[in-house]
């Protein structure tokens, strides 16, 4: 599997974090990386980096599984993530969701065919005292109105 | 860089007092408002010097357990054949918590300057900052920091020509809210699952990679430095005896100004919410508020008239937790509240242990049929049953965390339950399936 | 002793060594605390919460699994709270769990329905939907039902750490967690079922006998494994005769609960519709069905006019008979035909390692050393596929006491992972450990298992390299079968006896002679398949057979007597430690008769006395002549291992080194048998190979 040369100047920087042996603790930034850049975790990403790692695709896999923000399918070009939880609830999160769900015509964990947009309700996103608060891909955005969100979502091409 | 919110002139700003101002985040700055004073400071002093200059400031942990930190570093082994290593806690994932994005975005040196700090005091000589991933944007912020933090000789050999060598770098984690307590960052920090550990031994003697570390949270490392440049006593006597200092409150839901600010431990929490905070939301009235973050029992209107600090909350029978102050005034359904957080938890679950693994599925099923209009008349008092029964029974305290907020809500707004279980015409029937 | 620590449980005194787990405390007193996800041996979970305890002054319950005893330590394992917390957490388990023990094949011997009857309460709160995902068949053996899992995470450390295979693992996170195998849907590991017999549930269930029959219906019985030489136990469950499960639960014989795949599930060779069931007599060129008494009738007229014309015999032994039947078979070859003209399929040089050996005590290694040995040094053997259950001490050696293993072979093998140092060297082995010495030398003590490339003069070079480290060493020499070891040392040999005493007269012919030769007028196969891939000498030979199934030998047969397996016989069989141990029968061939029953019915018909032929007997006898073999009777028929001893004295073999030559069976082959169990043939890793 290959990777651009941004990648795996990358990960070669982050295999010297870890002593000596334990290049082991690269695993969960290699994936998050990794799945940047080739979309999902998929399972050629699995065995590739469990070669690197010195470790079995069983103990990728394992933690591929843990981690909410990795995926083994591909996502939409843009993931809207509308944060649900109590701080934003109380200011209208779980409206904004319902709006996102019309307005994109998905659901929790949905891609559009198009593969344009997906959308997931999401836990705390630590932006509570600015809530709602929505990411788009790794984009925050606070303080989101249906009108706000609405724009945001027109804006992304 | 700017500020999400206005600060408030009422604030104590010692750990905050960059928040807002130009390249705030930058060596130059850093150097240019009194930086690395307090780790040349501490280059000259023994390593019990920095140790008991950190106890006297009776700092607790601003993570969430709000453990003294002058006596967790004192735990770490001074003779130990193995290399010993720093974590920062960067997860923040606690449901209300948004304070240690502040405290990196804007003032990121200072934390590496605490940590270079307690390294010394430690004897340590690599650290990582775990961030959560969902702070994409600060990883690479923090990444930028770093590098330059390297070029000027902030780290790396000989720091600041003192001699220390230290390394610093992030890590980033990948959703997982377990990942904050402790023991799981570490796991994760090893490329594993992030499931917690067996303790003891505690990380002080077997942490990161089985060495002796030093894990404290983002705002705790913050503090550091401020308590070496003004002393420990000056900094304990902003605070409260035993409660020491100003710590970063993330004040969320029904406020007219909600925000992050930095007040001194033992501030009214009335007098913050109208003063600071700006008062209710139009003008509504209180009904309710979680302290810090979704895991403490929450305080009804009734019980918000208390000094926040560690020993009068533990008095209230809650926690200052991580700071996250969530406010609900009289609208609020307490019922979808008690959901939304069992359904966090249920979430958030690692899956270890049984009673957390079981029993948050357990009341997120029923709490969601009473909000479905399908309560039974005996759920009301099954959820504080089951509550009480995870409590102090699971493996890390998560199992708590999901317990304490329901138990709180069983008890203080009971009616709010048994009014939605009342609307259901088939309430009082022994069984209740639904699909 | 004064590291014993003072504590009271339940109001009663208690000592235990410090550092005991609290758990094992209270168990040596008597007093259980339930628990799941705790496991003697393996690494500590702390997950399931059942064995939480009251401790006087702790805030809160604590887990008897990770709690060390203290001095002056109050428990209480039956107070109120504690017993609230295992209903609850019986109460959480029962949630997702599936109420399906009528068809549960773990019904009856299910730790969560045992549980649950003793501890839990009598009626569920939970009214909510379960969680369901369907069953997941992994391997032709394996199968995994999530929803009856209870996430107590034995059988990933049995795979992990006690096989060290890893072969399973976590996935997901929270109430959807579930066990995975190696190879996203199925597993590619030892295929040894330890996960299925370790789950205290239903969740993993075996191909082999799921759906067949309930525990309460089956019969027991504790006998030895008829595969390869390693000698562990196993109790095999049979239902009308027929043997439907292996394992070891009950943690009897030298291998405690271990078992691979062979000794789980290959007993299946046994009730293949291939058996032979009756006689079978060579008519007009073809064999035919006969009865017993026609059978025997033919056999002694041929044996007799053999006998009387003093013509030539041959007779070949088995690696996988009792050691009553190999004794009896060499003593009538050589009482009744007078010929030395015996032997066997040699696969490891025993007589050389004795006769090195003579005079010193106590340098013969045992299974037990194996876990016990301060270091080990592996010479020319992939264990983990060829010595299954002595790879797993070993490993359970590194895992307990981090003892260093040396490993010299030609190729990669599992220990390589945890070994001090891993040398590739094949027939230069000995240039290999040579270079070791000053590492060897460091050592307290050590123990050495080496394969069949050490033999001869380079086995004396290495007891002498031995006795030049100046520490005890001990030795065990790696042979195949279940009683390749006893075929040696009941004289099954034609220069050596019983007990390796030169025979009297001269020497006879080996192995390869016998076949080669083509003066023999009787050539008799005893459960071996000398013909699977050579032909026989002499054209005129009549060759007697018995054997379980029609075996290339068989086919040039002219007549063949259905023998029954080692799961249907009494007697002993020696591992290749040199430990005996005793078979007992479990099933039943119709029509099949035990070698030793038919040895004693020809005997019979030839009017010679070979004494009283039963199992009990012959052992007596072996007792009294074999050297070593003076062991302590109780031990065997309670049927524990008795380790034989040295040979005192020289032994006077003239060792051809080319004669012993293992077959290099893995973990999925067992010589000829191979091809009658239907597991092995269907494990997808079957046959595999050594050394990768
Ligand atoms: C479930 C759980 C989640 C936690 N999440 C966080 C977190 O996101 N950030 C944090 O600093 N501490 C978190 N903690 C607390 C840490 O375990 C630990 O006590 C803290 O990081 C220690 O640092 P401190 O002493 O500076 O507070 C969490 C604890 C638990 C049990
Ligand atoms: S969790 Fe304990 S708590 Fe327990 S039995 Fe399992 S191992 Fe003990
Ligand atoms: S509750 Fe939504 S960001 Fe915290």
């Amino acid at each position: 599997m290959t990777f651009s040369p941004q990648l795996e100047a990358r990960f070669a920087e982050l295999l010297t974090h870890y002593p000596e042996g334990r290049q082991r603790g690269a695993l969960i930034p290699m994936l998050m990386y990794a799945q940047d850049e080739v979309g999902a975790v998929t399972q050629e990403l699995m065995e590739e980096l469990a070669k690197r790692l010195g470790i079995t695709t069983l103990q990728v896999d394992e933690v591929t599984g843990y981690y909410s923000m990795l995926h083994k399918k591909p996502q939409g070009k843009y993931h809207v993530q509308v944060c649900t939880n109590v701080a934003c609830m109380l200011r209208g999160g779980a409206e904004l969701y319902d709006h996102a769900c019309k307005k994109l015509n998905l659901g929790h964990k949905q891609t559009a065919a198009d593969g344009k947009f997906s959308l997931e309700e999401v836990e705390c996103i630590g932006a509570c005292s600015w809530a709602p608060a929505i990411q788009v891909n790794y984009d925050f955005h606070h303080e989101v109105t249906t009108g706000k969100l609405d724009e945001i979502l027109e804006g992304l091409k | 860089m700017k500020l999400y919110n206005e600060p408030s002139p009422l604030e104590t700003r010692v750990i905050s007092k960059r928040f807002g101002t130009q390249n705030s985040w930058r060596v130059d700055t850093y150097l240019a408002t009194g930086g690395m004073q307090a780790f040349k400071k501490a280059c000259e002093m023994t390593q019990d010097q920095i140790i008991d200059e950190v106890k006297a400031s009776s700092l607790r942990g601003r993570g969430g357990a709000g453990f003294p930190t002058g006596m967790k570093w004192s735990f770490v082994p001074r003779q130990s054949e193995l290399p010993k290593y720093i974590v920062v806690n960067a997860d923040e994932s606690e449901p209300g918590t948004c304070k240690d994005r502040l405290l990196m975005e804007h003032d990121p040196i200072q934390m590496v300057e605490g940590i270079l700090i307690a390294a010394k005091a430690v004897g340590a000589s690599k650290g990582w900052v775990y961030i959560r991933g969902e702070y994409r944007y600060l990883i690479d912020h923090m990444d930028a920091v770093l590098k330059e933090c390297y070029e000027r000789n902030l780290l790396g050999k000989n720091i600041l020509g003192t001699g220390f060598d230290f390394d610093l770098y992030t890590q980033t984690g990948a959703g997982a809210y377990e990942c904050g307590e402790e023991s799981a960052l570490l796991e994760s920090l090893e490329g594993k699952r992030g499931v917690p550990r067996i303790r003891p031994p505690f990380p002080a003697v077997s942490g990161a990679f089985q060495c002796p570390t030093v894990l404290n949270n983002v705002e705790t490392f913050s503090t550091v430095p401020a308590i070496l440049n003004g002393g420990g006593k000056w900094y304990a006597d902003l605070g409260t005896p035993r409660n020491g200092g100003t710590r970063l409150v993330c004040l969320a839901g029904h406020v007219n100004k909600p925000g992050v600010y930095e007040v001194p431990l033992g501030m009214n929490m009335m007098y913050f919410l109208n003063e600071i905070g700006g008062g209710m939301l139009g003008g509504r009235k209180l009904k309710a508020i979680i302290p810090g973050g979704s895991s403490c029992p929450i305080l009804s209107a009734e019980e918000c008239d208390v000094a926040m600090d560690y020993d009068t909350m533990a008095k209230a029978g809650t926690m200052l937790g991580s700071g996250g102050m969530m406010v609900m005034d009289e609208t609020t359904d307490m019922v979808k509240v008690a959901l939304r957080i069992m359904r966090f938890y249920n979430h958030e679950s690692c899956g270890w242990c049984i009673p957390c693994r079981e029993g948050t599925t357990w009341l997120r099923k029923m709490l969601a049929r009473i909000v479905d209009g399908n309560g039974a008349a005996r759920d009301v008092d099954l959820i504080g049953d089951l509550a009480q029964s995870m409590l102090g029974r699971t493996f890390c305290p998560l199992g708590d965390a999901a317990a304490l907020p329901t138990i709180s809500l069983i008890k203080k707004w009971r009616p709010e339950f048994e009014a939605y279980v009342a609307k259901n015409p088939f309430a009082s029937t022994e069984l209740v399936q639904v699909a | 002793m004064s590291n014993l620590v003072k504590l009271t449980i339940n109001d009663t005194p208690v000592e235990a060594p410090a550092g005991t787990l609290l758990i094992d405390a209270a168990k040596t007193a008597g007093i259980e605390i339930p628990a799941f996800c705790y496991y003697e041996g393996m690494s500590l979970q702390a997950a399931c919460r059942m064995c939480l305890v009251e401790i006087e002054k702790a805030p809160k319950l604590m887990a008897a699994c990770v709690v060390p005893v203290a001095e002056g330590m109050v428990v209480r394992t039956e107070s109120e709270a504690v017993v609230k917390a295992r209903k609850t957490t019986l109460e959480f388990l029962l949630t997702n769990h599936p109420l399906d023990c009528p068809v549960c094949d773990k019904g009856g011997e299910c730790e969560l329905q045992d549980m649950v009857f003793k501890y839990g309460a009598g009626e569920s709160r939970f009214t909510e939907v379960k969680h369901h995902v369907p069953e997941k068949q992994w391997s032709p053996v394996v199968f995994y039902d999530g929803p009856r899992c209870i996430l107590c995470y034995r059988c990933v450390r049995v795979c992990n750490e006690g096989m060290g295979v890893g072969a399973l693992g976590v996935v997901n996170r929270g109430v959807v967690s579930e066990i995975a195998p190696s190879h996203g849907d199925h597993l590619e590991c030892d295929e040894c079922g330890s996960c299925i017999d370790i789950c205290p549930v239903g969740a993993l269930t075996s191909g082999a006998y799921r759906y067949k029959t309930r525990p309460w219906e089956m019969e027991h019985t504790g006998t030895i494994c008829t595969h390869c030489s390693d000698g562990c136990k196993t109790t095999l469950g049979t239902r009308n005769g027929e043997i439907v499960r292996g394992n070891n639960r009950d943690r009897s014989g030298v291998n405690g609960e271990f078992l691979c795949v062979k000794g789980r599930y290959a007993f299946d060779f046994n009730h293949h519709p291939e058996r032979l069931q009756a006689p079978l007599l060579r008519v007009d060129g073809k064999l035919e069905e006969v009865s017993w008494s026609r059978a025997l009738q033919v056999l002694v007229e041929k044996f007799k006019a053999v006998r009387d014309a003093k013509g030539n015999v041959g007779v070949i032994g088995s690696t996988r008979t009792s050691n009553e039947e190999a004794f009896l078979l060499q003593k009538f070859a050589r009482t009744v035909f007078g010929t030395n003209n015996i032997d066997h399929h040699r696969s490891g040089d025993v007589a050389t390692l004795l006769d090195a050996l003579s005079g010193k005590t106590g340098a013969l290694g045992t299974s037990a050393d194996c876990y016990t040995s301060k270091a080990v040094l592996i010479i020319g053997a992939d264990l983990s596929q060829q010595h299954p259950f002595l790879a797993n001490q070993i490993r359970a050696n590194v895992r307990h006491q981090k003892t260093p293993v040396y490993v010299v072979t030609p190729g990669a093998v599992r220990e390589d992972k945890t070994a001090k140092k891993a040398v590739r060297a094949g027939e230069d082995w000995l240039a290999a450990v040579e270079n070791l010495k000053s590492s060897l030398a460091s050592e307290k003590e050590l123990l050495v298992v080496f394969g069949d490339a050490v033999k001869g003069e380079g086995l004396r070079k290495l007891v002498a390299l031995g006795d030049s480290l100046g520490i005890p060493v001990k030795y065990i020499a790696l042979v195949d079968y279940a009683n390749s070891r006893g075929a040696m040392d009941m004289g099954l040999l034609p220069d050596l006896g019983p007990g390796y005493h030169a025979v009297e007269g001269k020497a006879g012919l080996t192995l390869p002679q016998m076949l080669a030769a083509t003066d023999l007028d009787l050539v008799w196969v005893v459960g071996a398949n000398p013909l699977k891939n050579a032909s026989l000498g002499s054209s005129k030979a009549f060759v007697v057979v018995q054997d379980l199934f029609r075996t290339e030998t068989a086919e040039r047969a002219d007549l063949v007597l259905p023998a029954a397996s080692a799961y249907e016989k009494n007697g002993t069989v020696t591992n290749t430690c040199g430990e005996v141990q005793r078979l007992m029968k479990a099933a039943d061939t119709v029509g099949a008769k035990t070698d030793l029953a038919m040895f004693g019915l020809i005997a019979r018909g030839l009017g010679v006395n070979l004494g009283k032929v039963d199992a009990d007997n012959v052992f007596a006898e072996i007792q009294k002549t074999v050297r070593g073999y003076n062991v302590p009777l109780p031990v065997i028929v309670t049927g524990g291992a008795a380790q034989t001893q040295a040979v005192n004295g020289r032994v006077p073999s003239n060792v051809l080194p080319e004669l012993i030559r293992s077959a290099g069976d893995t973990l999925f082959t067992t010589g000829t048998l191979t091809k009658y169990s239907k597991v092995l043939n269907e494990v997808m890793e079957g046959p595999g190979g050594l050394y990768r």
